[in-house]
């Protein structure tokens, strides 16, 4: 090949290795979320309430243990799941519950969930239950809320501010 | 797959030069983009500030001029890391067609998978370091995928919920991740190139030099550009995203991320399991005769990878070859090295120092000879290598053929022997440059012609010209053809002139 073509021919090359590095660090653009969507973030960590009340021990029960261990309460460490419902406008968009973490299953209840969501004006309800012994929901909080396009709405669980938290 | 490898790689060689050619130095070009990342990195980082404000703000600061040199840097630290993760996509994808897995590069093919993950990791967490709309996307994406893992959890991303979860101090350990795991990758490059003799840990100085200005053209005209700052009250709506880094994060919005972590843990295993799911034969490991060795150690010198060392047998004792066997790959360099593999020698049986057991010295000498028993001056000796042109099928009564594993195991003391014992002339059919599968016998072979390197082809001025050497592939047997023929009409004149051993087939 003689040798201007070569280095013509190198200088493309280059120029297309430029290119498809130039383009592939910025392009095509990912859509993450629809222009007239907000986000609904769901994110928790919440230990529910052991499951069952300590009882005591009868005397059979006690003889049997060694004697180190005759603890005249026996106290379950387990913990309830934590179930949470999230209705928008009036109709149900989400609803799982959540184990709670350790071997034991005592520790906190952790959960976190993405929820595209039209922006605009809504009515948000979310119900939580950290105790099983408990039918329907020990939490809950209702908002309005006006989500423009883009916006996140947080959903958090913190006892010490109340219990449901969006903002 | 290799064919369309191979036309590229010629289409290459003739716009580059075989020297220059990138495709037949990837992993050295890798290198260069590492160390082109690193030095604009150090740059970079001199600058950069760690802070939730601090971080997006010094990268603007930097990258406020984009055409000064600190936006230069910025931008070459991302080309480079882009250019990078190609070179290295195209180099696992070069090798896997060419099959350059197994066997005896086991070592070398296992050690470098974990480098691409390496590498994808230190890019990931460098684009959380620039605290844009991108690296939001990226953390907490990052974030909820680790949470599939077990023992992890939804608990991670509870750091990216909200604008007062992210701290300082956050920023910091991402720093020391991002550099530690690009220390981890140089540490990796190091140990994949360990079972490789003089491996090629740095391009051609006119390819690595045009690449750099390739780079920085790009960094000037197409300067890389921060995203908004990040907001954990808003989610970014399309994103300029980097796929040759950040592609895992659109799939895990696809497919669950379990799934996702399931398939990259079950294509990471397969590839390092490559080399024992397709074994195949592999050639036996060259043995050391003692009594013939003299430990020069030209063999160890040769060694394309640092399979042979020269040692002492005994404490005291006289240096003698050793084979690691586990390193050998059987391609019989280290016979063309030896000193011994004279053909000239007078004993019965030839040994040389060191052979390959399936195609002893010895062995060669006797067909040699055979075939130009009263020859007077009519047969052409055809050398060639088991993975270029296949030189069997030009025999003919003129022509005696002659296929070594590597055309670097031919001792060159047989080229003057067979001219002396009566050949017309030999011809020398190695693998085109850079096709050599044993790396590097071509090039010593040629070395050796030119009396660069020991063991020297020594001839006569008179016989120069019936030494002829072609660089063949697979697939130019018509071309090698051609080449012998017009070989032929040369040795036929009565007089000529010297032919400098180059040709290309």
């Amino acid at each position: 090949m003689p040798k201007l073509l070569a280095y013509l021919a190198q200088g493309v090359l280059y120029a297309l290795f430029a290119t498809v590095i130039g383009y592939c660090s910025t392009s095509p653009r990912y859509r993450h979320l629809q222009p007239d969507q907000a986000l609904l973030r769901l994110s928790f960590s919440h230990p529910g309430h052991i499951k069952a009340d300590c009882r005591s021990r009868s005397a059979e029960e006690l003889a049997k243990l060694p004697a180190n261990m005759r603890a005249p309460l026996d106290c379950p460490r387990e913990r309830s799941r934590v179930t949470v419902r999230v209705e928008l406008d009036g109709a149900e968009l989400y609803h799982e519950s959540f184990q709670p973490a350790g071997l034991a299953r005592d520790g906190a209840s952790t959960g976190y969930r993405r929820l595209p969501i039209a922006a605009g004006s809504h009515r948000i309800r979310v119900q939580f239950n950290d105790d099983v012994r408990v039918s329907g929901y020990t939490h809950e909080r209702m908002a309005d809320i006006d989500a423009r396009p883009g916006q996140i709405v947080l959903i958090d669980f913190a006892s010490e501010q109340g219990g449901v938290i969006i903002r | 797959m290799a064919p369309a490898f191979h036309a590229i790689e010629r289409g290459l060689d003739r716009c580059f030069g075989v020297a220059a050619n990138p495709l037949r130095q990837l992993g050295a070009v890798a290198y260069w983009l590492f160390w082109a990342a690193i030095a604009s990195g150090v740059y970079v980082y001199a600058y950069y500030e760690t802070g939730v404000a601090a971080s997006y703000a010094s990268v603007e600061r930097l990258s406020s001029s984009p055409r000064a040199l600190s936006g230069l840097m910025r931008s070459l630290h991302r080309y480079a890391s882009d250019g990078l993760v190609l070179t290295v996509a195209l180099h696992v994808l070069r090798e896997f067609t060419y099959g350059r897995y197994k066997g005896f590069r086991w070592f070398t093919w296992t050690t470098g998978v974990p480098l691409v993950a390496l590498a994808l990791v230190s890019g990931i967490v460098g684009y959380w370091l620039v605290w844009d709309m991108l690296a939001q996307f990226v953390s907490i994406a990052a974030a909820e995928a680790l949470g599939a893992l077990p023992g992890l959890g939804d608990t991670l991303v509870r750091n990216f919920i909200a604008p007062e979860a992210v701290t300082d101090r956050f920023f910091s350990l991402l720093a020391f991740v991002h550099i530690g795991v690009s220390l981890l990758l140089l540490l990796g490059m190091w140990i994949h190139v360990q079972r490789v003799s003089r491996a090629r840990v740095k391009p051609d100085a006119a390819l690595g030099w045009g690449l750099l200005a390739t780079l920085i053209a790009l960094a000037l005209v197409w300067p890389a550009a921060s995203q908004a700052e990040a907001d954990l009250t808003r989610a970014p709506f399309a994103l300029a995203l980097d796929w040759l880094y950040l592609f895992p994060f659109p799939l895990a919005d696809v497919m669950p991320p379990a799934l996702l972590w399931a398939g990259a843990c079950a294509a990471t295993l397969a590839l390092c399991a490559l080399p024992w799911l397709t074994r195949t034969h592999r050639a036996p490991a060259a043995v050391v005769h003692p009594d013939e060795c003299n430990g020069c150690g030209q063999c160890e010198a040769d060694c394309p990878y640092g399979a042979v060392i020269v040692t002492p047998e005994q404490p005291g004792g006289p240096p003698r070859a050793q084979v690691i066997a586990a390193l050998c790959a059987g391609c019989g360099i280290c016979v063309g090295a030896c000193p011994s593999a004279t053909p000239f020698r007078s004993t019965p049986m030839l040994g040389s120092g060191i052979e390959l057991p399936q195609l002893p010295v010895n062995a060669l000498r006797t067909r040699l000879e055979h075939a130009l028993g009263g020859a007077n001056g009519s047969v052409v000796v055809l050398v060639g290598c088991e993975r270029g042109a296949r030189v069997g099928a030009l025999a003919d009564p003129a022509v005696t053929a002659m296929s070594l594993p590597c055309i670097g195991m031919l001792p060159p003391a047989f080229i003057d022997y067979a001219l002396k014992r009566g050949a017309a002339g030999v011809m020398i059919a190695g693998c085109a440059a850079g096709d050599c599968e044993f790396r590097l016998g071509g090039e010593w072979l040629a070395a050796r012609v030119a009396g660069g390197r020991q063991p020297r082809v020594r001839l006569a001025h008179d016989r120069r010209h019936r030494l002829r050497i072609v660089e063949t592939g697979p697939s130019d047997a018509a071309a090698l053809m051609q080449e012998l023929t017009a070989f032929r009409a040369v040795l036929r004149r009565p007089t000529t002139s010297f032919q400098p051993g180059g040709a290309r087939a």
